[in-house]
């Protein structure tokens, strides 16, 4: 057996220079080329969803928020739309057009930092350098407009915290002016730079057969032709009122992956100015009772990522009974090991990179699977805070670490 | 796919633009930086204002808040500032809209302790100076919110 068909496995992550969040890849190499690649979550768990089971509703609204910073009107979004069908909240149309416009305003901050890193990961840090100073501008706007650049707290239940003022208005057509001057440039950019042409071209190749069985979604699944937008499909806010065209592509690797955001960021200037034309006068909030009623809701986000989705049950009390996130990264990572398949090493952090990836929005929650079960289901198991604290002192006294001594809460004693 | 080649680099003029530009950074600290007028700071409480209903506290997401009964009607308020998120939904829940949120950014403390400031209620009426609201406890070396 010569060297080149000896499978070497590599472990990348969970800490790694390569990725910005901890995950783990476990990559079989055969020579430069990947074989297989195994990936796991849980090194971020923040325990969210069960945090907002002990919050009221108004405390749960930043909490959400939180879970993402880059697509933080995103979540808290989502979550409010869900909050909302179940209190059977009309919220103003005005309130609904701030949100959208937000809304977009964010999307245009979230695909302008992903062009950003994407030239980062590929050593074009001058890409970086200026899209980011271009982001930037829609930076301030949000502050300006919402009190923040992230975490914007502008959502209320009912409607929305803060109303834009009419000479706010020219202040968001210049910079959406701006930027699509500088959007131009760089679609000029990706159609014509050959070092960014021949470096994205054909990796990270994902089929649409694969895109459709993998379940993934947003700017990732439409380069793959999958032509699946829940702002066409599903409309909410502003959107039935707007026109607007999904961009898809068929290129199907990361170059269509560029190409998706740019065509997204030129239909968001366009549905910015669509709302600023048609914004209707008349009050930003209604009045939302504190208690909730019982009952739950499924909500889906078209969040810059990707398809967003939220469930919220209700028992008619200040606090909800569950809550349910399902970040857009979590539906786009079982679609990266495919795409890293048969590619080259090099390749993992910009195919990583490519779908906007986010993990600590990802997880959700750690399952303890007994060794042995294979099946999904056998030998998972509830365990208590005692139970899970002996277990992680055992499992590193097994690997030769003793931290049975330090006290930890409901640790075994040595 | 190879694409006809069309110059060196599309971004050269570009960042030979640049080289004639005014540099996007500004030379911060040594240059003044100011937030948007909506943006929010640590929030503020007018103390002799303030009914002690809690609301504040009770709706903040990171409880932050402590509000204290000193006497009768008088009520001193805390905030951490090391769990406060400034969301402002203190300032929007309160019922006399007695807080606000200040537009101080550098918050940055070596001790913890210092992230606590305490807006005291007058004395009582029997005091013969009142002391002005909202004047940050001295002892506790909490000072301005910004240092």
């Amino acid at each position: 057996m010569s060297d080149i068909d000896r499978v070497v496995t590599v472990p990348i992550g969970p800490q790694h220079p390569a990725l910005k969040e901890p995950e783990s890849f476990m990559v079989d190499l055969r020579g430069e080329k990947i074989d297989a690649v195994r990936i796991r979550f849980g090194y971020n768990h923040r325990g969210i969803e069960k945090g907002c089971e002990t919050r009221s509703y108004t405390q749960d609204l930043y909490l959400v928020e939180r879970v993402c910073g880059i697509c933080s009107f995103s979540h808290s979004t989502a979550f409010i739309h869900a909050v909302e069908e179940i209190a059977g909240l009309e919220v103003p149309v005005r309130a609904k057009y701030i949100r959208t416009i937000i809304g977009e305003l964010e999307r245009i901050h979230s695909h302008l930092l992903w062009l950003g890193v994407a030239g980062h990961e590929i050593g074009f840090d001058t890409l970086l350098m200026y899209t980011w100073r271009d982001r930037e501008q829609v930076m301030i706007l949000l502050a300006r407009l919402t009190g923040n650049r992230v975490n914007y707290g502008i959502n209320t239940y009912g409607g929305v915290r803060r109303d834009i003022a009419p000479d706010m208005m020219p202040e968001i057509l210049k910079v959406v002016d701006s930027l699509e001057e500088r959007t131009k440039h760089y679609i000029e950019l990706a159609m014509r730079e050959q070092t960014l042409i021949q470096r994205l071209s054909g990796v990270g190749k994902l089929s649409k057969e694969d895109a459709l069985f993998l379940g993934t979604v947003g700017p990732t699944a439409r380069a793959s032709g999958v032509d699946r937008d829940a702002r066409r499909d599903d409309p909410y806010l502003a959107y039935p009122d707007l026109e607007f065209k999904v961009v898809i592509d068929d290129h199907c690797d990361v170059y269509g992956r560029t190409i998706v955001r740019l065509g997204e960021l030129m239909q968001t200037y366009s549905i910015l100015r669509q709302l600023i034309k048609k914004i209707p006068d008349g009050p930003i909030t209604v009045k939302a009772p504190r208690r909730i009623p019982e009952g739950e809701a499924v909500s889906r986000y078209e969040a810059p990522r990707g398809e967003d989705v939220h469930y919220v049950r209700g028992n008619g009390t200040e606090k909800p009974e569950r809550v349910k996130v399902r970040a857009p990264t979590l539906a786009n990572t079982a679609s990266v090991g495919k795409m890293l398949e048969d590619g080259y090493l090099a390749d993992l952090p910009i195919v990583v990179a490519a779908i906007d990836p986010c993990f600590s929005c990802t997880d959700r929650m750690v399952g303890v699977r007994e060794s042995g079960t294979e099946s999904r289901g056998a030998g998972r198991k509830t365990m208590t805070w005692e139970e899970v604290s002996r277990y992680g002192v055992e499992w590193h006294k097994a690997r030769g670490l003793d931290f049975s001594s330090l006290g930890i809460p409901g640790g075994i004693e040595a | 796919m190879r694409a006809p080649r069309h110059h060196l680099g599309e971004m050269v003029s570009s960042v030979l633009g640049s080289l004639f530009r005014k540099p996007a950074t500004i030379r911060y600290p040594y240059a003044p930086f100011k937030m948007p007028d909506r943006f929010r700071g640590p929030p503020k409480w007018e103390s002799d204002k303030c009914i002690g209903c809690k609301l504040c506290s009770r709706d903040c997401p990171s409880q932050a808040i402590t509000i204290t009964k000193v006497g009768e009607k008088r009520f001193d308020q805390t905030v951490d500032l090391g769990k406060c998120v400034f969301c402002g939904q203190c300032a929007e829940t309160c019922p006399r809209k007695v807080i606000t949120m200040t537009p101080d950014f550098e918050l940055a403390q070596i001790d913890k302790q210092n992230l606590k400031i305490t807006y005291h209620a007058s004395p009582a009426p029997a005091a013969p100076a009142p002391q002005p609201a909202a004047a940050p406890e001295p002892a506790k070396g909490a000072g301005e919110p910004t240092v």
